[in-house]
């Protein structure tokens, strides 16, 4: 069963998926974007783990080491995931100022109705 | 929430704890985990728990506006600074070798200075952010 | 525990309790991060997904104050693709390398220069920082970039226009 980390890692990246996609309110999508992205970092570091090994920090004691290179990619993520993040939560608290809601459905029914928002603030 | 008795003093208690800390894993960023950016998140948490439990105009009277909005660019130029000391110092861009009397001294030097840029810059981001998004209700002019 | 998690938050309607769901599976993930042996990015996940994520979706939801509307139609089609994406990486990573397996490719090719080198070209134990801030600096120098624009992004976007000298950025 050696491949039962990328399958937990597949899972939570279809629940984020689907909750991004099928979910109409915007800050639940963005939520699901996050999730997503967790999901990701999980498939990125668990292939560099050894058994038996430790964290890789030079140390005279220990002898084997986990995989470092990953690590130094997925903590740029992280800090990247949250930047997105935070503009994303922007832009929704813009749209909600001038659409009056978060609902997709309702966002894009103003629209067509063309009498729509006030959107040159 | 300043009202309240037991979180006012365990914020006041808290919080240079968590300063503390956060230059704690800063500095000791290279010998265990930790490092700029784990720094500069857990300095920002400090402030936005003082500005929750005590305030917004409370915090900007400890940190004020004009300097975490300077200090989000001071980081990424101190960052950028450590690479032009490179070229002026004989090396390419972003070489730390040539930063001291030898190589290793000189690593050593570049990635101190390098993780100071990035944690000053990551806490004052994360700070504004939240000063951002807390003031904007406040203000009903729109 | 996490898989039961992401099913909550995705059946969940409560904006704020879907808040504190996404803290805990921050939390959680995080400790996973530490039993794979990943100890910086365990710190780094749990601070900033637990900690900062957290705050800025409550102040998020503190200035929308709306909850989720019930759903009009079943979401079908959604969830057909979501289970065909993931059917499809399924099968694709069949063909990956066991889990913990020495001799796959990413344990044989450039990660030991670092580990055995870093120390000696470097003087500095944490192959993560050495790594992150002098053998691959420049990516560095671009997120720090990003993090800053992100923050000028907000202040953009959120600033109010002074009127009369009324205060409130």
């Amino acid at each position: 069963m050696g491949h039962y980390a990328y399958f937990v890692a597949i899972f939570l990246m279809v629940a984020g998926l689907y909750i991004t996609i099928a979910r109409g309110n915007l800050v639940k999508k963005l939520v699901g974007l996050s999730i997503f992205q967790t999901s990701v970092y999980l498939l990125y570091i668990a292939p560099g783990k050894l058994i038996g090994a430790t964290a890789p920090i030079v140390a005279p004691q220990f002898t084997t080491y986990s995989n470092p290179l990953p690590h130094v990619l997925i903590l740029t993520a992280i800090v990247v995931g949250v930047a997105t993040l935070a503009l994303g939560l922007a832009l929704v608290v813009r749209i909600r100022e001038a659409y009056g809601s978060i609902e997709e459905d309702q966002i894009l029914a103003q629209d067509q109705d063309g009498d729509g928002a006030d959107a040159s603030r | 929430m300043k009202n309240d008795l037991v979180l006012r003093v365990v914020a006041k208690l808290f919080t240079p704890f968590v300063l503390l800390f956060a230059l704690y894993v800063q500095f000791h960023g290279e010998l265990g985990p930790g490092g700029g950016f784990q720094a500069g998140v857990i300095a920002a948490a400090a402030v936005i728990l003082y500005a929750i439990v005590f305030g917004l105009p409370a915090a900007r009277r400890l940190v004020p506006d004009a300097i975490v909005e300077s200090l989000m660019a001071i980081g990424v130029l101190i960052y950028a600074g450590v690479g032009v000391a490179g070229l002026l110092l004989g090396g390419a861009y972003l070489d730390y070798f040539v930063l001291d009397r030898d190589p290793v001294h000189g690593q050593e030097r570049g990635i101190f200075w390098v993780e100071v840029g990035v944690a000053v810059t990551v806490s004052s981001v994360m700070l504004k952010i939240f000063s951002m998004f807390a003031s904007r209700g406040h203000d009903p002019d729109e | 525990m996490m898989a039961v998690l992401v099913v909550a938050v995705a059946v969940q309607r409560n904006l704020f309790s879907v808040v504190v769901l996404t803290g805990i599976y921050s939390f959680l993930m995080a400790s996973v991060l530490v039993a794979l042996d990943a100890v910086d990015v365990a710190m780094t996940e749990a601070s900033v997904g637990a900690g900062i994520s957290t705050v800025l979706l409550l102040g998020a939801l503190y200035l929308v104050r709306a909850d989720e509307a019930k759903p009009m139609h079943r979401p079908l089609l959604p969830l057909l693709v979501s289970i065909g994406v993931g059917a499809a990486l399924v099968y694709g990573t069949l063909g990956l390398p066991a889990f913990s397996d020495p001799n796959a490719p990413i344990h044989t090719h450039v990660a030991p220069r670092y580990l055995n080198d870093a120390l000696r070209e470097t003087g500095v134990p944490n192959v993560v920082t050495a790594v992150l801030a002098s053998y691959r600096g420049y990516d560095t120098l671009g997120e720090t970039t990003v993090v800053f624009t992100a923050g000028a992004g907000v202040v953009a976007l959120l600033r109010r226009r002074r009127r009369d000298g009324e205060g409130g950025k």
